[in-house]
């Protein structure tokens, strides 16, 4: 309980850099972010203009660390960081922003905007202007292992089930596997058939890997609500475990955040590189597909299109990956109307589903993922983040349309030659 | 010394024909003079009457601070021109380089003119008036300042030949030793023609002199006073020159090919944009050339403080100062600045990272 | 002050107060954003930073998509035409590069008057409609305040002056020109207070976007 707005300044203060620096100095208030944002076209509300999201780290850098800004505090002229600013900014921060990372890439001037609502997140949230449901995820996380409270008992449920279908053995800590295996909760509840897709295709592909029983989970709610320490906290979880497993290479499942954190932020928030590599289970199919470990024998017929989840395409880097795979087996895809590192997000990320007062513009901004969809007339869409699937799932059905949604990695499995 | 009373009421009609100039030959110059002030051909007949009825008015010029440049514009006198004949037939009636007069008659002459044409006559002033010590300039031991207000009392014109009259010219510029002044900045209460120009170009001057015989009145000046007829256009606007300014073919140098070409002197200093005169057309020497066919640009010499327009071979729009040397200076103290500041961004950061307390849960709520 | 008097201050004193403040100014802003650093990235690289950062600088320079120009085809547009307007006044035209070279020591060919002066006026209507634009837009009517449009008005005057002062309309001419002159001191001491850095930090914004992003794989 020791929340305050002083801890909140400081923390902004703390963010500044000279990224941060530099994106404010360029902004000429163009607003092109605005119409790159799905919170904004989807809304109409000015105020979900992407740059503005920023004002209170803004507010800091000018009054902080510019020498005219100085001058204009000392004399009571610059804007401040108080209690009504944080509160009213408490709706644009996180239930307007998936941190999706489309701003970022329109900007004529090039300021990486997701970055710095990232960073005005670390403010926000040790001031306690962070979302009830995100803190409750976030406290569960920390204390129970994950922000669903999903324990170690349930996952060992979950792959009670699928060895006694399919006689495969799950390996759980295997010291010396090649790759570690992270979950998200919501795989291990909610789509427990991509743990058995996994271990059917490694099984297939001859390789060894494994699950660790003391760090297992994947999503890291210190990410979403923004708190660079607890995201190191819980990193730290699955770096000791993984070192404790002497494995080479952590993947990271279906699950967009989740990417972000190990991979890309993971070694920067425990402040040391990593002695293993981090890859996307999309990364390590890719890298069966490469090596020929991979024979596919089955087709899919009906027209496919693939959503490309924010934080695994456009901020992480895995867009060709997908689509490689996808050709496999696919007789009939075709690309969204903006697609790879410019198509749309669902909605759904960054916190925003944890989230139950966002629940409303959560299904209001599928508009844009639907309007993606009708110009194609698809018949099923492929994803590669549960958070997506879901939500994909809500929206489609909010908005009455029939298709599946479907795993890349369950349909590889599928479409696996059977031996 | 005798007054020649039979000279002065002669008419310049009269007076024209004495010298043996043809109608024919007056009539031209009164179509020259015409065309050259832009009134219509319909207004001719009115000039030569009005030429020809002249009675030689009075004429009483004051040379004060001057080179006499302006005179010798005037009186090219090689040649027997229409022009120095019309001088033949205004009283010209005090002017120190013209007249045979000197000392106490020259001055009894001056004060004769007035005293005779009080209200009617017309005075001619070439050269500035100082006002910072009238010991600076005298004539038979009077200040300008004095004889200036003093003729002018009586006077039904003043016209202001040359840029020092006009505007002050030479003198007055930095740091004006003499506090040299127009004759505007003195009188108040009469008319005033500026003829600017270091010198006059001659036919301006005459021009002007002819549209005050031929209406009686100041023709249409401009916001400086002078005459839009002659100062209405700049010399850019009518320079010959001009074609190779829009194109971007500017002289260097003196002597460079663009030069030789004949090219545009913006770069050389040309003051031609924002100057206005009669050069570009009417030209000097009888219509032989001016300062840019020369190869010289303009120096502005009819406008007020062309001395002081920082540099005749600077244009106009350069910057006077060093300016990189100014910038160069200044970044050097800025990178100091810059360091220092960026010393205070860096030691605030680290004072907060030092204090950074680790977040826990507990820190998420109030 | 007469008007030659004027006119020999912007080009004297004021053309060197308006140099010390911009040059200072921009010094220290560049500095005060450099100096604050950024931490080394610690994660395994996909791609290399220098690249994708300039590659990034040209790119954003570029047209952007189909959809986001759809989105925003007037700001784009309006953004090229007075840009692109500002820089051949600026720095292709006879006069300016003369005083350019003056001061940086060498100069480079400049094009016709003609094409200058057109060019002036449709970057000087452009500017028009992208001031009605963020008044009548409600983003930019709600992103703006006052700073934006003293910027408008201060980019706006010199074009506006300097065309007068070169077709002389309305007054002298030295006047005119000591006007023009002294606009475009404005512009420069306001320039390192006001969001006209971004022709400068942009650079930087530009390569930290394209540096993060290529980190990690992605052409930004």
């Amino acid at each position: 309980m020791s929340a305050s707005l002083k801890k909140g300044i400081s923390a902004l203060k703390e963010q500044v850099d000279s990224t941060v620096a530099s994106f404010f100095s360029s902004c000429v208030h163009c607003g092109m972010c605005a119409e790159a944002c799905l919170f904004y076209t989807e809304t109409g509300d000015p105020e979900r203009t992407p740059i503005n999201k920023t004002e209170p780290l803004r507010r800091i850098w000018f009054s902080e660390y510019t020498l005219v800004g100085r001058l204009l505090k000392m004399l009571g002229l610059a804007k401040a960081v108080d209690e009504q600013l944080l509160s009213d900014w408490e709706t644009l921060v996180y239930d307007s922003c998936t941190l999706c990372g489309r701003c970022s890439m329109v900007c004529p001037v090039g300021i990486d905007i997701t970055d710095m609502i990232r960073k005005t997140r670390e403010g926000m949230a040790v001031a306690g202007h962070a979302p009830n449901g995100l803190i409750g995820a976030t406290q569960r996380a920390v204390t129970i292992g994950s922000p669903m409270g999903v324990k170690l008992p349930a996952l060992q449920a979950q792959i009670g089930h699928i060895e006694k279908d399919t006689g495969m053995t799950i390996p759980l800590d295997v010291e010396g596997a090649e790759y570690m295996l992270l979950l998200s909760s919501m795989e291990i509840m909610n789509f427990p058939e991509f743990i058995e897709a996994v271990a059917k295709i490694f099984k297939h592909a001859g390789v060894s890997w494994t699950i660790s029983s003391e760090a297992f989970e994947a999503t890291n709610s210190g990410i979403q609500i923004g708190v660079s320490d607890i995201a190191a906290e819980l990193v730290q979880r699955t770096v000791d475990a993984a070192e404790k497993l002497k494995v080479k290479t952590v993947i990271s499942p279906e699950c967009g955040h989740a990417y972000m954190a190990i991979r890309w932020d993971g070694p920067n928030l425990i402040g040391k590189p990593f002695n293993f590599k981090v890859r996307h289970i999309l990364e390590v199919l890719d890298e069966f597909r490469k090596d020929g470990r991979l024979k596919l024998s089955g087709k899919e017929v009906q027209k496919l299109t693939y959503h490309d989840p924010c934080q695994i395409a456009r901020r992480g880097g895995v867009i060709e990956e997908p689509r490689n795979l996808i050709n496999m087996f696919a007789d009939d895809f075709v690309e969204m109307p903006d697609t790879g590192k410019m198509n749309w997000c669902c909605g759904a990320g960054g916190g925003v589903s944890s989230n139950e007062r966002a629940d409303e513009i959560r299904l209001q901004v599928f508009q844009r993922k639907k309007d993606q969809l009708d110009a194609i007339h698809v018949d099923g869409i492929i994803s590669a983040c549960s958070n997506c699937r879901i939500h994909l799932e809500d929206g489609l059905e909010e908005y009455h349309m029939d298709m599946p949604v479907l795993s890349l990695t369950e349909t590889i499995a599928e479409q696996l030659e059977e031996n | 010394m005798t007054k020649d009373l039979s000279r002065k009421d002669r008419t310049l009609g009269e007076a024209l024909r004495n010298q043996g100039i043809s109608r024919r030959s007056f009539l031209k110059f009164c179509a020259a003079t015409a065309s050259m002030m832009a009134l219509p051909p319909s207004m001719i007949p009115a000039i030569a009457h009005a030429l020809e009825k002249a009675r030689r008015p009075s004429v009483i010029w004051l040379s004060f601070q001057e080179c006499t440049g302006c005179t010798e514009s005037l009186t090219r006198a090689h040649t027997a021109t229409i022009e120095s004949l019309i001088f033949d037939s205004i009283s010209l009636d005090y002017h120190h380089t013209l007249q045979a007069a000197a000392g106490h008659a020259a001055e009894a002459a001056r004060e004769a003119a007035m005293e005779e044409n009080d209200g009617k006559y017309l005075l001619v002033v070439d050269g500035s008036i100082p006002l910072g010590n009238p010991g600076y300039s005298t004539i038979a031991g009077i200040s300008n300042l004095d004889m200036l207000t003093d003729t002018a009392r009586g006077a039904a014109a003043i016209i202001s030949v040359g840029t020092c009259a006009a505007f002050g010219g030479i003198p007055n510029a930095k740091p004006n030793p003499t506090g040299a002044v127009s004759v505007s900045d003195i009188i108040k209460d009469k008319p005033i023609i500026n003829v600017p120009g270091c010198p006059p170009i001659p036919v301006v001057i005459t021009g002007v002199l002819t549209h005050y015989l031929t209406f009686g009145t100041i023709p249409e000046l401009d916001h400086l006073a002078r005459p839009k007829a002659f100062y209405g256009q700049s010399i850019h606007d009518r320079c010959y020159r001009r074609p190779f300014y829009d194109k971007g073919l500017f002289a260097e140098t003196f002597d460079d090919e663009g030069a030789r070409l004949g090219w545009c002197l913006y770069k050389l200093g040309c003051k031609g944009p924002s100057t206005y005169n009669a050069c570009a057309t009417t030209k000097w020497n009888d219509g032989i050339s001016f300062p840019i066919e020369a190869g010289h640009p303009c120096i502005g010499c009819s406008e007020p403080h062309f001395w002081d327009g920082g540099g005749f071979y600077k244009a106009l729009s350069m910057p006077t100062e060093n300016i990189s040397k100014t910038a160069v200076y200044t970044a050097a103290g800025a990178v100091a600045g810059a360091a220092a500041v960026g010393v205070m961004n860096r030691a605030k950061k680290n004072k907060i990272s030092e204090s950074h307390e680790k977040v826990s849960i507990d820190d998420l709520t109030r | 002050m007469n008007e030659i008097e004027f006119l020999s201050w912007v080009r004297g004193p004021g053309f060197q107060i308006a140099t010390i403040i911009f040059v200072a100014g921009l010094i220290i802003r560049l500095g005060e954003t450099l100096l604050l650093g950024r931490k080394t990235n610690l994660a395994e690289a996909k791609g290399s930073e220098m690249s994708s950062g300039l590659r990034t600088i040209a790119s954003r320079m570029l047209p952007p998509d189909m959809e986001t120009f759809k989105r925003s085809t007037f700001t784009v547009t309006a953004g090229y035409i007075f840009h692109i307007g500002l820089f051949v006044t600026i720095f292709l035209f006879a006069p300016h590069i003369l005083l350019l070279k003056d001061i940086i020591g060498f100069g480079w060919p400049s094009i016709p008057t003609q094409i200058v002066d057109a060019i002036a006026i449709v970057s000087i209507i452009t500017l028009l409609a992208i001031l009605a634009h963020r008044i009548t837009d409600k983003v930019l009517r709600y992103l703006s305040g006052p700073q934006d449009y003293i910027v408008w008005l201060v980019t706006i005057t010199p074009l506006v002056t300097g065309y007068m002062a070169f077709h002389r309309l309305g007054g002298s001419p030295v006047t005119l020109l000591a006007l023009h002159i002294l606009s475009v001191e404005v512009l420069m001491v306001l320039f390192p207070f006001t969001k006209l850095m971004h022709t400068f930090t942009l650079f930087l914004a530009r390569w930290y976007n394209g540096a993060i992003s290529g980190y990690r794989g992605v052409e930004s």
